[in-house]
């Protein structure tokens, strides 16, 4: 009980954005990795609006200037080689400077040498499977009890009322403060894609595969988020939650889980 | 590009232009008449846009607000996924159809398609195809539920509609065969005298390469749900990990269908939007040859791009890398036509009829799919933007107001050509404010939600994305009620209205302004000869 308000206080604190309405860009995040997503992001979306300033100015202008109620006589001209040439090698030269940082980041975001921790993650229509391999901790993640209740067609329940509406689950992920987590995602069903916007991680987890992400979390927080590839009825109800935690607070937590959950077979979460 | 017929125009059928040889139901059952079957692909196209837009309604009230109100989560992924094909195979496809059957012969001056019957029996595969697609609504499981994209393993879950889905998708791919061979021999054989490649109308142009693509890729597709077929009752693994398949293969094999999809959708609006701007700029289109040249370049590129929808599946660094650089490298040659319609208005002298308030339209809202289609090639940023509502937004941006604004504007322009009326402008003006604004309130919030987190084809949300929703589901019932206006205009214009000159606007080009209007039921039955 007294984990579950100081995890509720944890939660309005960092990460109040999620919460936000209106809400109209992305999260910057709380990884280098996602920074640098963030960030590129942002550059993309400038350049983006940069050309579009010229374009739909250049169209604009037009529009109003060269329309026949203003009296004027159309030109013939048909075409311009070096207008062509310009406005090909142009729009071609942005795109290498896009493409070199963006490359630059992928290479970045590939280097999944050395983790400090190895967590894999396996779905099922529709929870998450969560397996600590070095720890011997094992447990099932589902949609928590309050979310599931409203959710249902005609419950009446309004989600407003429901705390973290869909976003909560029963067993949290666990992982320490500025460590190097590591991911293996896989599924035992159909497509899963485990989403977590903070870290700027999506892939997918599937049949017959074991995907790989990671990520170095560098602020605690309770961070939010949910399966992005369709899976069946449920799919929008089997949400991901990762708790960041300092060292110590995760050793212990770590060992409670151990307690609760350190058998060699992964059992069922009771849903309370 | 100037052309003259070899008769005065108005007279160019007096001797023998005599109607349809059938009347009634057997009129169109039995007709190899391009004009007729035209007809019937818009007339398909146009009602498989409401089935499919009601499909759209029912997700947009059930999004409207947090909490499930109206449907079960499984209905919600019926409703999305024969939306989806209902849209793309049933709606914008045959519409595509339908104004290359009406307007090919008459722009290159042949008397008719160059294999009739085959036009009439790709036409009428469609209803069938269609009929049994909707009949899915009804059997026991319910419709397809796993997304139009057919992803195994989750598509092999699908009840008894799944041998009927993929019965119709082999129908939907016949039927889109037939029609592209039809257009190709047409194209290739049937050009009236002095009509060289390159003084083809860019319609004809982007049309003729599009029917390459479709010829190309629908087989692929057709393997891919066989495939899926066979391992759902033959006990192939194609695509079960269990058995020693590879469920990624169906994605690889999905998408170099897929994407070259995506661009049989868009290379035709091109074609119609590069009519119309010209037209009602009073100016030639602006680099006539580097606007082939560019389609035949996104259409190469078409087949190079397809793994940038499955970046999250997981593939190589250079995988990835590759896949990016060509995915940008398609904005060279989008650009190049972009710029192109930019200069073909520069210094005209432009009057906005409806059509070139649509083709306008097109030009800004398309570019903005553009955009967002950029940011989406960029892979670090596309593992966020990836199945959110950034990607909804930005595929509806390119084939709402890209290709079906594209289609809206060619309807209206070529309307009075095919009845022999003018449509009430008024009328047709009010269609388009309402329709784009109520396109750009339904689609432009979807950017937001996916950059906030928001999961696509989920039936609900968590509560911090209701706003944003909430304006999406009003726009779209105003856009899907302003259609109504649509068809009222079509209907009125079809009835009676200003009589249509044989060149309906100012000195437009191209030979379908020729022939009277209404355009006979039988036209160039003597090739015109083009200088």
């Amino acid at each position: 009980m007294t984990r579950r308000i100081a995890a509720a206080l944890i939660a309005l604190l960092p990460t109040g954005a999620a919460h936000a309405d209106w809400e109209l860009n992305m999260r910057e995040g709380v990884t280098a990795i996602s920074r640098e997503v963030y960030g590129l992001h942002m550059l993309i979306f400038w350049v983006c609006c940069a050309i579009a300033v010229f374009v739909f100015g250049w169209m604009i202008v037009a529009l109003v200037l060269h329309r026949k109620s203003r009296g004027v006589e159309a030109a013939q001209f048909s075409h311009s080689t070096k207008a062509e040439i310009i406005w090909t090698l142009i729009p071609a030269v942005i795109l290498v400077a896009m493409a070199v940082p963006a490359a630059k980041t992928m290479i970045a975001i590939e280097d999944d040498r050395n983790p400090d921790l190895t967590i894999k993650a396996t779905a099922y229509q529709w929870k998450w499977q969560y397996e600590y391999l070095d720890e011997g901790v094992s447990f099932y993640s589902t949609l928590a009890r309050t979310s599931n209740d409203a959710r249902r067609t005609g419950s009446g329940i309004d989600p407003e009322s429901v705390e973290n509406y869909l976003l909560e689950v029963d067993n949290h992920v666990v992982v320490p403060v500025n460590a190097k987590v590591r991911v293996l995602l896989t599924s035992n069903d159909v497509l899963h894609a485990w989403w977590m916007p903070d870290f700027a991680i999506k892939k997918d987890a599937i049949p017959g595969y074991i995907n790989q992400v990671w990520f170095r979390a560098e602020e605690p927080g309770i961070y939010r988020g949910q399966c992005a590839e369709l899976c069946g009825q449920d799919h929008g109800f089997m949400p991901i939650v990762v708790e960041v935690l300092e060292q110590d607070a995760y050793d212990a937590r770590l060992a409670a889980m151990k307690a609760e959950f350190g058998t060699d077979t992964p059992r069922l979460a009771n849903n309370d | 590009m100037t052309a003259t017929t070899h008769n005065d125009a108005d007279h160019a059928d007096d001797h023998h232009d005599h109607g349809p040889e059938l009347t009634g139901i057997k009129r169109w059952l039995f007709t190899t008449n391009h004009k007729d079957i035209g007809t019937m692909y818009l007339i398909f196209s146009l009602v498989m846009l409401f089935v499919g837009g009601a499909m759209a309604l029912v997700i947009r009230t059930e999004l409207g607000q947090p909490g499930m109100q109206f449907v079960q989560p499984d209905f919600y992924n019926q409703m999305v996924t024969m939306h989806a094909l209902i849209m793309i195979f049933g709606a914008v496809m045959p519409a595509f159809v339908g104004l290359a059957n009406w307007m090919i012969p008459l722009m290159v001056g042949a008397p008719d398609m160059a294999l009739p019957r085959m036009n009439n029996w790709s036409f009428w595969i469609l209803p069938v195809a269609f009929g049994i697609l909707l009949a899915t609504l009804f059997v026991p499981g319910g419709a397809p539920a796993g997304g139009w994209t057919m992803y195994p393993p989750l598509v092999l879950q699908t009840g008894d509609a799944f041998p009927m889905l993929i019965f119709a998708v082999h129908l939907m791919g016949i039927s889109s065969i037939m029609g592209a061979i039809n257009i190709i021999v047409t194209i290739l054989n049937m050009r009236a005298p002095g009509m060289t490649l390159l003084k083809m109308p860019l319609f004809v142009w982007t049309w003729l390469i599009t029917a390459y693509l479709l010829i190309a890729v629908m087989p692929v597709l057709a393997g891919a749900v066989t495939m899926l077929l066979t391992d759902q009752f033959f006990g192939t693994s194609f695509f079960r990990a269990a058995g020693g398949g590879d469920p990624v293969m169906f994605q690889h094999i999905f998408w170099f269908f897929g994407h070259p999809e995506v661009y049989i959708m868009i290379l035709p609006a091109f074609g119609i939007i590069s009519e119309i701007i010209p037209t009602f700029s009073r100016k030639p289109l602006f680099g006539y040859t580097s606007m082939v040249y560019a389609t035949a370049s996104i259409a190469f590129l078409s087949f190079i791009v397809w793994a940038h929808h499955m970046f999250t599946a997981g593939m190589p660094l250079t995988g990835q890398l590759f896949f990016m650089f060509t995915t940008m490298l398609i904005a060279v040659p989008t650009g190049v036509k972009v710029f192109n319609w930019a200069a073909t208005m520069w210094k005209g002298a432009m009057t906005f009829e409806t059509p070139m308030l649509f083709a306008v339209a097109f030009l800004f809202l398309f570019t903005i799919g553009g955009f967002s289609g950029l940011m989406l090639a960029i892979v670090p940023a596309d593992f966020q933007y990836h199945d959110s509502y950034f990607v909804v937004a930005h595929f509806h941006y390119v084939l709402v107001p890209g290709a079906i604004f594209a289609i809206i504007a060619g309807v209206y322009y070529w309307l009075p050509k095919w009845t022999g009326h003018m449509y009430n402008e008024t009328l047709g003006k009010a269609h388009f404010w309402l329709t784009t604004i109520f396109v750009n309130l339904t689609f432009f919030p979807m950017h937001f939600l996916g950059l906030a987190g928001m999961p696509r084809r989920i039936p609900d949300y968590s509560t911090q994305f209701a706003d944003f929703n909430l304006v999406a589901t009003v726009g779209a019932f105003g856009f899907g009620l302003s259609q109504l206006l649509f068809v009222w205009i079509i209907v009125q214009c079809a009835r009676g209205g200003k009589k249509a000159t044989a060149e309906v606007w100012e000195n437009p080009v191209g030979l379908e302004w020729t022939v009277p209007s209404p355009a006979p039921h039988h036209t160039f039955d003597e090739p015109p000869v083009v200088k």
